[in-house]
C-alpha cells in the first residue's frame, strides 16, 4: 500500500511534465494540424537554459531558493519562448498551405538540428545540476517502507495546476483565447473577420515554447541531470499523451499527461522498468483502436 | 523595400539571433566536479549576430530579385504558360529518361577508373537508402500512409538473417525470402489494428512502433544479444562460393573460380551488384504494381479514401497490402545491410533513420522514383562530404531538410500524378480536368 501511494505520487509528478508538454503539442496540431515535431527539442532548450542559469546565479551568488527559482522560469521562459517564435517563422511558416507531410519533414530536420546545436555548443556530456531544494513531507510511515512527498514534487504539481488553470482561462476568456479558437476552426474565415491569423499561430508556438520551458526547469531540478538527447523521448511521450487525450483538445492532454506518467512509474514499478516505454505505447495503441479519437477527443465528421 | 527597410530587417533578426544565441552560445559549462563551471564566449555571440545580418540582408536581396524577375516574366502570358508546361513536363521526362540514364550509370560504376573501394562502398550506402525510399515510397508515396517507423521493419529483416545464419546456418539468398515474408507479417501485425485510424494517428503509432521494437532488441538480452549487437554474421558467397584469399577445404573460393588474382574489393563489387538487383526488383515492382488494380487502388486512396469506399474499395485491406508490402522491401534491405556489415546492433535501428528515409520520399517529391534516387544521394553523400567537419554534419544535414523543404515544398522531382488517367497526359483533353 505505500509502495503504491509513493508510485502513485511519481506517478503523478512525471505525468504533470508530460502535460505541460503536451499541451503545445495539442494546441499546435489543433491550430495548423501539424505534428511539431521539435517541440521535444524545445522543451530540452529550455532545460539547458535553466542549468545555465542556476549555473550562473550560483557563481554571481543568488543562492536565495525561491529567488533564485524564479529567475531561471523567467529566463527560461522567454528565451525559449523566442525559440519557439523562430522556429515557426523559419521552418513553418514559409510551408503554411503546402501538403501536409511538407511541414514535418521540416520540423524532422528541425529537431535534428536543434539536438546537434545544443551537443555543439555545450557539449556531448551529461550536465548535472546540484540538487537545490531537498527534503519533504512523510505522508504515511510504514514497516519496511514510509511514503515521501518532497518539496520539489509538491512545487511541481502546483506550478503545474497553476499554469493549467492559467492557461484555461487564458484559452476560454482572452481575446488571444478566441482568436486561437476562432483559428483553430476555420483559418480563412478568422481571417476574413479580422484576426492576424499569424500572429495568433505565432503566439501559439510561443505558449508552447513557455509552457516545455517550465516542464525543462522542473525536470532538471528534478532529476539532477541534463543532456542534449532527453527531448526526443519526452517529447514522443508528451505527444504521445497528447494524442492519448485526443489531440487538440487541451483537458485531453492534461489528462493523457497523466495517465502516461501513472503507467510509467506503475509499469516501471511492478513489471520491468526496461519495458516502461513499450508499455506506454501499447496502451496508446490499445485507446486508439477503441476510441480512435482519443479519450477526449471529438469525433471527426467528414463530409465530402 | 527601400534600403533602411530592409537593414532594419535584418538588424532585428541579428537582433533576435544574439539573444538566442545568449545562453547556449554565450556561456559555456565546464565540468568542476561539484556545481557547474561557466566560462564565457561573448565574441562567438557576435559572430553569429553579425552572420544572421547578412544572411537575412543577403536573402532578403535574393527573394526581392527573384519576385521582379518572375513579374517580369508573368507580364508574358505566353512565356508562363510556356515555362509551366516545361516544369511538368520535366517531372514526367525524368522518369522516362533519367531513370534508364542513372541505371545505366549505376551498372558501369564499378568499372569506372574512379571506381576505389570507397566509392563502390559509398555507392553500395546510397542504394541500401535507394531501395529503403522505394520500399517506403509505397507506403507514403502510392498509398499515402504516413509512416514513421519504417526502420522497424529493417530491423526485423536484419536480425532475421543474422539470427538464421547464426543458429540455423542459413545463407543470404535462403534466408532472403524469409526476412522479407516476416518483415510483410510484422507489418500485418501492425497494421491490422491501427490502418482504421487517420493519418496522424497512423504516425503516432507507426513511430511508437519502432521504439517498441529497438527497446525489444535493446533489452531481449539472449536472444538479439542487447546492446553488443550481433557480430560475426556470416558475409555473402557468391552463389556458395565464398569472398576469401584461402577458402575451407573442398570449397572453391571466387577468384579460384574465375582465375583471378584474389583481391578483397571483389566482395565488395559483388555486394554492390546485389543491392543495385535488389533495388532494381523493388523499382520494377513498383512499376508494375502501379498498374494492377490494387496499385490504382492506392493511389486513389490517397486521393479520397471517401470516394474509394463508396466505389466498393475495402480501405483497410489495400492499406494493408501497401503496409505489408512496403514491409516487405524493407526486410529485403535490412537482410542485405546485415550481411553487408557483418555486425548489427539496436544503434543502427534508431529513429533518425526512419526520419532521413522518410525524408528522401519527400525530398524526392512523393512518388518520383528518379527523384528519390536523387535525394538519397544527396542525403548520404551530405554527411559524407562534410565528414571533416564531423562535429557539424549533423547539424548541416538538419539546416538542410528545413531547407529543402522551404525552397521547394514538393520535392526535388514533383510529378504527383494518377499512373492511369482516362486522357493520356499533355493531350488537350485531359487538360481542363486535373
Amino acid at each position: 500500500m505505500e509502495y503504491f501511494l509513493q508510485q502513485l505520487i511519481n506517478g503523478l509528478t512525471l505525468g504533470a511534465v508530460y502535460a505541460l508538454i503536451a499541451i503545445g503539442y495539442t494546441m499546435v496540431y489543433g491550430i495548423i494540424g501539424m505534428i511539431n515535431f521539435a517541440h521535444g527539442e524545445i522543451y530540452m532548450i529550455g532545460a539547458f537554459i535553466a542549468v545555465i542559469t542556476f549555473s550562473i546565479l550560483g557563481i554571481v551568488g543568488i543562492t536565495w531558493i525561491p529567488l533564485a527559482l524564479l529567475i531561471v522560469l523567467i529566463v527560461s521562459m522567454l528565451i525559449t519562448g523566442l525559440y519557439g517564435w523562430t522556429v515557426e517563422r523559419i521552418a513553418y511558416r514559409p510551408l503554411r498551405g503546402s501538403f501536409r507531410l511538407a511541414p514535418l519533414i521540416s520540423a524532422i530536420g528541425m529537431s535534428i538540428f536543434l539536438q546537434n546545436y545544443v551537443q555543439i555548443a555545450q557539449g556531448a556530456k551529461i550536465k548535472p545540476l546540484q540538487p537545490m531544494i531537498r527534503g519533504g513531507v512523510e505522508l504515511m510511515k510504514g514497516e519496511t517502507f514510509s511514503v515521501t512527498l518532497s518539496y520539489l514534487q509538491i512545487i511541481i504539481m502546483m506550478m503545474t495546476l497553476l499554469l493549467m488553470l492559467g492557461f484555461s482561462y487564458l484559452i476560454s476568456a482572452t481575446p488571444l483565447g478566441r482568436a486561437q479558437r476562432a483559428c483553430e476552426q476555420d483559418r480563412t474565415m478568422a481571417a476574413l473577420l479580422g484576426v492576424n491569423t499569424d500572429r495568433t499561430i505565432s503566439l501559439t508556438f510561443v505558449l508552447g515554447a513557455v509552457l516545455a520551458a517550465v516542464a525543462g526547469v522542473m525536470v532538471s531540478l528534478y532529476y539532477g541531470v541534463v543532456d542534449f538527447y532527453i527531448g526526443f523521448l519526452a517529447g514522443l511521450k508528451a505527444f504521445t499523451a497528447a494524442v492519448l487525450g485526443g489531440i487538440g483538445s487541451l483537458p485531453g492532454a492534461m489528462l493523457g499527461g497523466l495517465l502516461i506518467g501513472l503507467i510509467e512509474a506503475f509499469w516501471s514499478a511492478y513489471f520491468s522498468i526496461e519495458y516502461k516505454d513499450v508499455a506506454v505505447f501499447v496502451i496508446l495503441v490499445v485507446v486508439l483502436i477503441f476510441r480512435p479519437t482519443g479519450l477526449l477527443g471529438r469525433p471527426e465528421v467528414e463530409k465530402v | 523595400m527601400a534600403v533602411a527597410e530592409r537593414l532594419r530587417d535584418a538588424f532585428l533578426a541579428a537582433l533576435v539571433a544574439a539573444v538566442l544565441a545568449l545562453p547556449l552560445i554565450g556561456f559555456e559549462t565546464i565540468d568542476t566536479g561539484g556545481p557547474l563551471g561557466i566560462k564565457t564566449r561573448f565574441d562567438y555571440i557576435a559572430y553569429s549576430a553579425i552572420a544572421v545580418f547578412f544572411g537575412r540582408l543577403g536573402m532578403r536581396i535574393a527573394f526581392d530579385w527573384r519576385r521582379r524577375s518572375r513579374e517580369k516574366s508573368m507580364q508574358d502570358e505566353a512565356a508562363t504558360a510556356d515555362r509551366k508546361e516545361l516544369l511538368s513536363d520535366l517531372g514526367r521526362k525524368a522518369d522516362k529518361w533519367l531513370m534508364p540514364a542513372l541505371i545505366a550509370f549505376a551498372v558501369i560504376l564499378p568499372m569506372m577508373p574512379f571506381a576505389s573501394r570507397t566509392v563502390v562502398d559509398l555507392a553500395t550506402v546510397v542504394l541500401i537508402y535507394v531501395m529503403l525510399g522505394w520500399g517506403l515510397n509505397i507506403v507514403v508515396g502510392l498509398a499515402g500512409l504516413l509512416d514513421l517507423g519504417y526502420v522497424a521493419f529493417y530491423a526485423v529483416g536484419a536480425y532475421t538473417y543474422a539470427l538464421l545464419s547464426m543458429h540455423f546456418g542459413f545463407g543470404f539468398w535462403s534466408s532472403l525470402p524469409l526476412a522479407g515474408l516476416l518483415a510483410a507479417t510484422f507489418g500485418v501485425i501492425l497494421g491490422f489494428p491501427v490502418l482504421r485510424l487517420r493519418g496522424d494517428y497512423l504516425a503516432i503509432v507507426t513511430l511508437g512502433f519502432g521504439e517498441i521494437i529497438r527497446v525489444i532488441l535493446l533489452n531481449w538480452q539472449s536472444v538479439t544479444g542487447g546492446p553488443a549487437g550481433i557480430s560475426g554474421i556470416q558475409r555473402p558467397s557468391f552463389f556458395g562460393f565464398p569472398f576469401s584469399a584461402d577458402p575451407p577445404e573442398g570449397t572453391t573460393a571466387f577468384h579460384q573460380l574465375f582465375d583471378l588474382e584474389f583481391a578483397s574489393i571483389h566482395r565488395i563489387i559483388f555486394l554492390y551488384y546485389v543491392i543495385l538487383a535488389l533495388a532494381l526488383v523493388t523499382n520494377i515492382f513498383t512499376m508494375r504494381i502501379r498498374k494492377l488494380p490494387v496499385g490504382r487502388a492506392w493511389e486513389a486512396l490517397r486521393e479520397d479514401e471517401i470516394a474509394c469506399t463508396a466505389l466498393g474499395i475495402n480501405p483497410t485491406n489495400t492499406k494493408l497490402t501497401a503496409f505489408a508490402i512496403g514491409a516487405m522491401f524493407g526486410g529485403f534491405a535490412g537482410s542485405f545491410f546485415a550481411t553487408r556489415q557483418g555486425f548489427i546492433s539496436p544503434e543502427s535501428f534508431s529513429f533518425i533513420e526512419s526520419a532521413v528515409i522518410l525524408a528522401i520520399v519527400v525530398l524526392g517529391g512523393m512518388g518520383s522514383q528518379a527523384g528519390i534516387v536523387l535525394a538519397a544521394a544527396f542525403l548520404t553523400l551530405l554527411p559524407e562530404v562534410a565528414r571533416e567537419f564531423a562535429l557539424f554534419r549533423m547539424l548541416a544535414f538538419g539546416a538542410a531538410m528545413v531547407l529543402i523543404m522551404v525552397w521547394r515544398p514538393q520535392g526535388l522531382l514533383a510529378h504527383r500524378e494518377p499512373t492511369m488517367r482516362l486522357h493520356p497526359a499533355g493531350a488537350k483533353a485531359g487538360k481542363g480536368a486535373p
